[in-house]
């Protein structure tokens, strides 16, 4: 039995943060869970299908944020407690139903949970999304550590309830990503009953229907409910000081923000000098506790990642209070102390404490520091991002690439967010040339395909991944259909959501919780919606060429090329190869090739490598995934693929 | 030093490699061990795209008394465990100081940069002679070679697991691993493990007493 629904109380374990929440939402007794994949989210709702029957809980990966937060609204309106999961560009994308539901207010308590990425280190912005519970006035808390991870979530889901409001639980990759012990609490007995009451008189929002009418009034209510989440906050046991009742420096932090400032204490030897306030809950601020203690201190250093919000609320409340807490000094964002893009570490806050407090340290001794940075200079590849060895983009972008040169008219691709955004990197020969939001590259080729009279004739290409396809690329093929613009949408379908660790989605027969799913086939939507369908394997280097430029050079209007090929780390796929790969190296002419050496420095599969000892390619039998698509684009037909029997 | 204490508090460990070499794996099965012994345990781990052929690197942090940040603060790592030995440099230049220890697979992955060229990549005997100059013990250990003889590339992850247990800076044990690998694994595939520990254990013994 999964760790995650073990009953015994006090039990202890290292959980992941993700798991954390997964947890504190189990012993919250929520009855639904519906999610987007999305780094560092995902964890959460994969976490809660494995014991969803154990627990009678309904879990689903949602067609996108917008429509997960609908789900989990739906289960609040029928009285169950849920909670909805996101990255930070989530939140945006379901931020139009959630600015309309805090409005309504909720039944049920309900945890929207945005799992952010400061310094994007798995995303392509590093947005803030903690501005959303000031810009909707609604709660918001943020855990520090695996523990509070769990408790914050169950006391967060009872506070909505309380108050009837959702409730945002912000994340980041330190966190959710991270590891730690947890200990577990009581586990109440499963949900067993919804229903959704909605004779009551029109503005009951606990009885009558769950309705955005009579604006002024309805907002009314959610500031009356802001006010009294304030005064939860007062007193919340989230909301911790440690430090000298006096302290020459406060620091006031919140998220993983508040480790690094204890880590920062500690190194430095500054325990005795310096306070941390850390706030579990940043949404409303509570007010008095932060006033009380800046009374005790005229120094104060504000830790947060990314922008400045904490920083703002105190900065606002002492302007109002300054007879009651006397002129402060304010370090942060503003003053330059504390970076205001990427995320924060250990070395930042040492960095602003070292500064503040006029101390001296070095992290390494320079003799060590040069030792290294010689070695790293003498030794140390870089390590650029590439597609996976048998990864079926590198060969889509292969033909893609090669395609677009051979139509010669200087096209390029409009892609979005997936794997295959790699493509702007040599491992997909550099073929993508715009990227921005999920199934964004359809609406921007949509747009491009429509400039033909103001003379441009390149050709434009949308990419997609299957998953992307049915969240949010639909609409902008319509639009492309619609307005007869000349596109062409090659959607890559792998079979999931790879990027994010192999969700399914629409297209599958499966979801969260297995089998039984009603698939949708991407093919049949696109000739519904009017567009020209093909499919091809893109393990097909000549078919898929073949085709694709077929496409280009035939009239006007959108077509759609559907490139399918599973993902190499699909669970169907790992470990077992298609073909056994071989160089003949007889046969390979090495940098005598023509292409000089074609294989290892253009196509660059990190399973074939270049042995410069013998001036041959070589298989790395480790590495490579026998997709045998090498041995294709070999011109001296050196590198064989002989069909193997595939092994599960 | 199996008396159940730390040589340090918190002890730091950084486990290092290449996406799909099994390194985060690896260092929650050694986080669920030490979190079985009774410690604190904090792991930083950064995946996501990390995934697609860059380095990924799992920071631990290990305490009798409480958690702390999941990202090291520079200099301060106390053991750096590393599946791919080039991955052993860069965690030294930014984490490393002269106590620190080293466990190392001596197995190259080549970046792309190398595979097409444009990059070389050093000689196993300059790395070992880069590492040995920036910490106070180097093992080095064949462990994908190994795990390939065992028959599965994945089970070099284990292998230094077993070597860490057998250089003695930790409080952790063979039942120990046990116990926390029979959470997942049973039958044929919990024995090759235990095997691949057993060996690692033996390997670093071995170097220990050379």
């Amino acid at each position: 039995m999964s760790n995650l629904a073990d009953p015994r109380e006090g039990n202890q374990y290292l959980f992941m943060g993700n798991e954390a929440i997964a947890r504190g939402a189990l012993e919250a007794g929520i009855g639904v869970a519906a999610g987007y994949p999305g780094t560092p989210s995902s964890e959460i709702v994969e976490s809660l299908a494995r014991v969803a029957s154990d627990r009678n809980i309904y879990v689903e990966w949602s067609v996108n944020e917008k429509v997960a937060m609908e789900v989990a609204a739906a289960a609040s309106f029928a009285g169950l407690r849920s909670i909805c999961t996101m990255k930070q560009n989530g939140l945006n994308v379901a931020s139009d139903f959630l600015l309309h539901l805090v409005g309504s207010g909720i039944r049920g308590g309900m945890l929207i949970i945005a799992c952010e990425d400061p310094g994007g280190l798995s995303s392509q912005n590093e947005g803030d999304s903690r501005f959303f519970a000031r810009m909707l006035e609604i709660p918001m808390v943020e855990p520090a550590y695996f523990q509070e991870a769990k408790d914050l979530t169950k006391w967060a889901l009872e506070l909505s309830e309380e108050l009837k409001t959702p409730v945002i639980l912000r994340s980041v990759t330190r966190l959710s990503h991270a590891s730690g012990n947890v200990r577990l609490g009581p586990l109440p007995p499963p949900p067993t009953k919804a229903r959704f009451e909605h004779r009551g008189p029109l503005l009951d929002f606990m009885t009558g229907p769950m309705i955005t009418g009579a604006v002024v009034y309805a907002h009314s209510l959610v500031q009356g409910k802001a006010a009294k989440a304030a005064e939860r906050f007062e007193s919340a046991p989230f909301n911790t000081y440690q430090g000298p009742e006096k302290p020459e420096l406060l620091i006031i932090t919140s998220s993983s923000c508040y480790l690094y400032s204890r880590e920062a204490i500690r190194v430095l030897e500054v325990e005795d000098r310096v306070g941390i306030l850390k706030l579990g809950t940043t949404w409303p601020l509570p007010q008095k506790l932060v006033k009380k203690h800046l009374r005790s201190t005229d120094k104060v250093l504000v830790v947060e990642e990314v922008l400045s919000f904490l920083e703002d609320q105190v900065k606002v409340l002492a302007a109002e209070v300054p007879d009651e807490i006397g002129i402060k000094k304010f370090f942060g964002k503003k003053s330059g102390s504390i970076p205001s893009t990427n995320e924060q570490n250990p070395e930042n806050v040492i960095g602003a404490l070292k500064s503040i407090l006029g101390i001296e340290y070095t992290a390494m001794t320079p003799e060590y520091s040069a030792l290294a940075e010689a070695h790293v200079a003498a030794s140390s590849p870089h390590r650029e991002l590439t597609f996976c060895a048998g990864c079926p983009h590198r060969a889509s972008f292969w033909s893609i690439h090669n395609a677009l040169e051979l139509d010669g008219r200087d096209g390029f691709v409009c892609g979005d967010v997936g794997c295959y955004t790699m493509a702007i990197l040599p491992t997909g020969f550099g073929t993508l040339k715009t990227c921005h939001s999920m199934g964004s590259g359809t609406g921007i080729a949509s747009g491009f395909g429509k400039l033909g009279q103001f003379g441009m004739d390149q050709k434009a290409v949308a990419v997609c991944g299957d998953s992307t396809f049915f969240h949010a690329v639909m609409p902008a093929l319509v639009n492309a259909v619609h307005h007869k613009s000349d596109i062409i949408l090659v959607v890559l379908d792998n079979g999931g959501t790879a990027m994010t660790g192999f969700q399914p989605h629409p297209g599958l027969h499966i979801g969260a919780l297995g089998s039984g799913a009603q698939n949708i086939d991407i093919a049949k939507i696109c000739e519904a919606i009017g567009a020209e369908v093909e499919i091809r394997d893109p393990f097909d280097l000549a078919a898929t060429q073949e085709t694709l430029l077929d496409m280009m050079r035939r009239g006007r209007g959108a077509k759609v090329l559907i490139l399918r090929q599973a993902c190499a780390l699909s669970p169907e796929k790992k470990r077992a190869k298609l073909f056994e790969m071989a160089v003949d190296e007889s046969l390979c002419l090495g940098e005598q090739c023509g292409c000089n050496r074609l294989c290892t420095r253009i196509f660059r599969c990190p399973g074939l490598l270049w042995n410069s000892e013998r001036r041959k390619a070589k298989l790395d039998e480790v590495i490579c995934t026998g997709c045998g698509v090498c041995s294709q684009i070999c011109p001296a037909g050196a590198i064989s693929a002989t069909k193997k029997n595939r092994q599960a | 030093m199996k008396n159940g204490t730390l040589s340090k508090d918190p002890y730091n460990i950084i486990i290092t490699g290449v996406g799909g070499q099994g390194n985060v794996t690896a260092s929650r099965m050694l986080g669920s061990m030490l979190v079985r012994k009774g410690y604190f345990v904090t792991i930083g781990e950064t995946f996501g795209a990390s995934q697609r052929g860059g380095s990924v690197t799992s920071g631990m942090r290990v305490s009798s008394s409480s958690i702390w940040s999941p990202q090291i603060p520079q200099g301060h790592a106390d053991l750096v465990v590393a599946l791919e030995p080039i991955e052993a440099i860069k965690v030294l230049s930014k984490y490393g100081n002269k106590d620190a220890k080293v466990i190392c697979n001596t197995r190259p992955i080549y970046s792309v940069g190398v595979i097409s060229g444009e990059q070389k990549y050093p000689a196993v005997d300059e790395i070992k002679k880069a590492i040995d100059e920036l910490s106070l013990l180097n093992i080095f250990v064949n462990a994908t070679e190994r795990a390939l003889e065992m028959g599965n590339p994945i089970l070099a992850g284990v292998i230094l697991l077993g070597a860490v247990d057998g250089t003695g800076v930790l409080p952790i044990s063979r039942e120990c691993f046990r116990e926390v690998a029979s959470e997942t694994l049973s039958g044929e595939a919990l024995e090759v493990n235990l095997r691949a520990y057993e060996l690692g254990q033996t390997l670093a013994r071995e170097h220990m007493g050379a």
